[in-house]
């Protein structure tokens, strides 16, 4: 009996440990983002989203420019990427398993691992790697146009995944239904398939923009850096994230620093949400 | 007819083509930093370089040890700091949260996958290193590897968190039931049966975890200090070299490339070679481990 005790006293001591695991994580996050935002919000005006940074070593401005930059990077990331991503996840679940072909079938394969592959690559790779193809050896520069090559390197993993896991979602009768009726395999795909999975493929959209906003270091390396607002894609520029880096490191204005991380966090936590109200919806229309 | 076949066929070879672009990539990602590191490899040598202490571009010195040991000694801090939390996370939600408390605690920790690593950076560098610097310890400024650990550690924990929990989760209700019903505890259960049952997961969960914390760069730049020394210890605590600063392999790339030019450039492409090769060694030993388990039904 004094055993059992035992062994029931040893099972509360572990869930009380892991009871305050769980709330230590939760409270490092509210810390974290609470810390950011209460003191960037401290900093924060109208004019800091209508003024540009005027450089110089005080950090002097806001971050009008780097909000643009921002945006231009985000359109121009998915341009490249969102083709590529979405005929990719396609082809992975529309066509891999109807294959004849013995080495379209390895090619499959080849492909499966080069998504994981590319998904584990660590970002200042990417990085390295757009400064010797696009900064250097294609003589882009620091640009828009190679740090949106470079980028899209890191969404495209995201949008594969996010397509074909829409795309599954997808019921099969769908297909047998439109197949059955005459539809060739890409007029089901494109009228019957892709139509349904349009809103689970932009959550992968949606995913990837706040990775390109979040993103520090290809951009630090492909970018270029400056604070002029960007007026073509041969532009260098600075994404709020870079500027953030700058301000802390090189101005040492961590007001401004902590402004801009705030705006980041806020932007961050609104993709989050929309993703999470899109996927509830998503999983509550399917019934899983 | 013959038309609308044709278009069939050439769009199934155009998805065909973007689904091929990622293997496309990988490969030249190796080309490209391989092709630029060969001068160094060649000049400098592939043994110099790894074993060299002393990495001084402007005099010709060109040894990479320093950031190997700056990066090992962060990622083993990281590990040392997240590794019990971010298990603790996926016991309590797999095992013992009840759904309301889940349904709030794992968003959370999804949020803190998402904070830029950049904020990481400039939250360590404005409040974990004013606390590190507080021990008294000669030299200590703050900036080193202990900020960097404590940083890195909140970083890897959403990703070691969810695919370890992802691994007990998979773990057959059998086993449990089974356990339960011969007189065990809830804890025994889980110390004894399924813990182990989901022990290759739970591995490959923090092999990814210390992929991840190889991989990252800016917030390691910003509290690590940069210095390219070999990490020491500066009192007579052996636990003093965590105080030390240092510097890792991805700081170095990022932090020399933009100016670097010749024999310079070119190992810190070999510095890229290193670390991406390392990662591969990491990513596809984790995958191993997660496919080699799968339960029968």
């Amino acid at each position: 009996m004094n055993r059992l005790r035992l062994r029931k006293l040893r099972q509360t001591g572990a869930f009380s440990l892991l009871w305050f695991t769980g709330a230590f994580s939760v409270l490092i996050m509210l810390f974290v983002v609470g810390y950011v935002i209460m003191k960037g919000f401290a900093h924060l005006t109208p004019d800091f989203f209508t003024t540009p940074p005027r450089g110089g070593l005080s950090g002097e401005g806001g971050i009008s420019s780097t909000i643009i930059a921002t945006i231009y990077l985000v359109i121009c990331t998915l341009i490249v990427a969102t083709p590529l991503g979405i005929g990719a996840g396609v082809f992975l679940v529309e066509y891999a398993d109807h294959l004849k072909s013995r080495i379209i079938k390895n090619f499959v394969a080849l492909a499966r691992f080069g998504v994981e592959t590319l998904a584990g690559v660590p970002s200042i790779i990417f990085g390295l790697f757009g400064y010797a193809l696009f900064v250097t050896a294609m003589h882009f520069g620091f640009s828009i146009l190679s740090a949106a090559l470079a980028g899209s390197c890191l969404v495209i993993p995201v949008i594969i995944r996010t397509t074909e896991e829409a795309l599954k979602a997808v019921p099969d009768s769908y297909r047998q239904a439109s197949l059955a009726m005459g539809a060739s395999r890409w007029e089901t795909i494109r009228k019957v398939v892709l139509p349904s999975a349009v809103t689970g493929i932009s959550t992968g959209l949606i995913l990837s923009a706040g990775r390109i906003v979040s993103e520090t270091a290809i951009f630090y390396v492909t970018l270029g850096g400056s604070y002029r607002t960007p007026t073509s894609i041969m532009s260098s520029g600075r994404t709020m994230a870079l500027h953030v880096y700058y301000l802390a490191m090189e101005t040492r204005a961590f007001d401004k620093a902590m402004a801009t991380g705030a705006v980041l966090v806020v932007l961050i936590i609104i993709i989050n949400l929309v993703i999470n109200v899109i996927s509830r919806r998503l999983s509550a229309k399917t019934g899983s | 007819m013959t038309g609308k076949k044709r278009l069939e066929s050439a769009v199934k070879y155009i998805f065909l083509f973007s689904a091929l672009m990622s293997i496309l990539i990988v490969v030249m990602i190796g080309i490209f930093t391989f092709r630029e590191a060969i001068p160094a490899f060649r000049e400098i040598g592939i043994i110099k370089l790894l074993t060299g202490t002393v990495w001084r571009p402007g005099q010709g010195q060109y040894g990479i040890l320093a950031m190997i040991a700056g990066s090992g000694l962060v990622t083993l801090g990281a590990v040392v700091i997240g590794v019990p939390l971010a298990l603790g996370c996926a016991i309590f939600l797999s095992e013992i949260a009840p759904p309301a408390v889940r349904s709030f605690v794992r968003p959370s920790i999804e949020l803190l996958a998402g904070i830029p690593s950049v904020v990481y950076g400039l939250f360590g560098m404005v409040v974990i290193v004013p606390l590190v610097r507080n021990i008294d310890v000669p030299g200590n400024t703050g900036f080193g590897l202990l900020s960097a650990s404590i940083v890195l550690a909140v970083m890897i924990l959403p990703t070691i968190s969810s695919v370890s929990e992802y691994a007990i989760r998979s773990v057959p209700k059998r086993f449990r039931e089974g356990s339960l019903a011969m007189g065990a505890t809830k804890w025994e259960t889980m110390t004894k049966v399924i813990l182990p049952g989901a022990r290759s997961g739970i591995m490959s969960a923090i092999i990814l975890g210390l992929g991840r914390a190889l991989g990252e760069t800016i917030a390691m730049i910003m509290v690590i200090g940069n210095s390219v020394i070999i990490p020491f210890a500066a009192s007579d605590n052996p636990l003093s070299i965590f105080l030390s600063r240092a510097r890792t392999l991805t700081g170095n790339i990022a932090v020399e490339i933009n100016y670097a030019t010749g024999l310079h450039e070119s190992a810190l492409f070999a510095t890229g070679v290193v670390l991406f090769a390392l990662i591969m060694i990491m990513n596809s030993s984790a995958r191993m481990l997660i496919g080699r388990k799968k339960w029968e039904k």
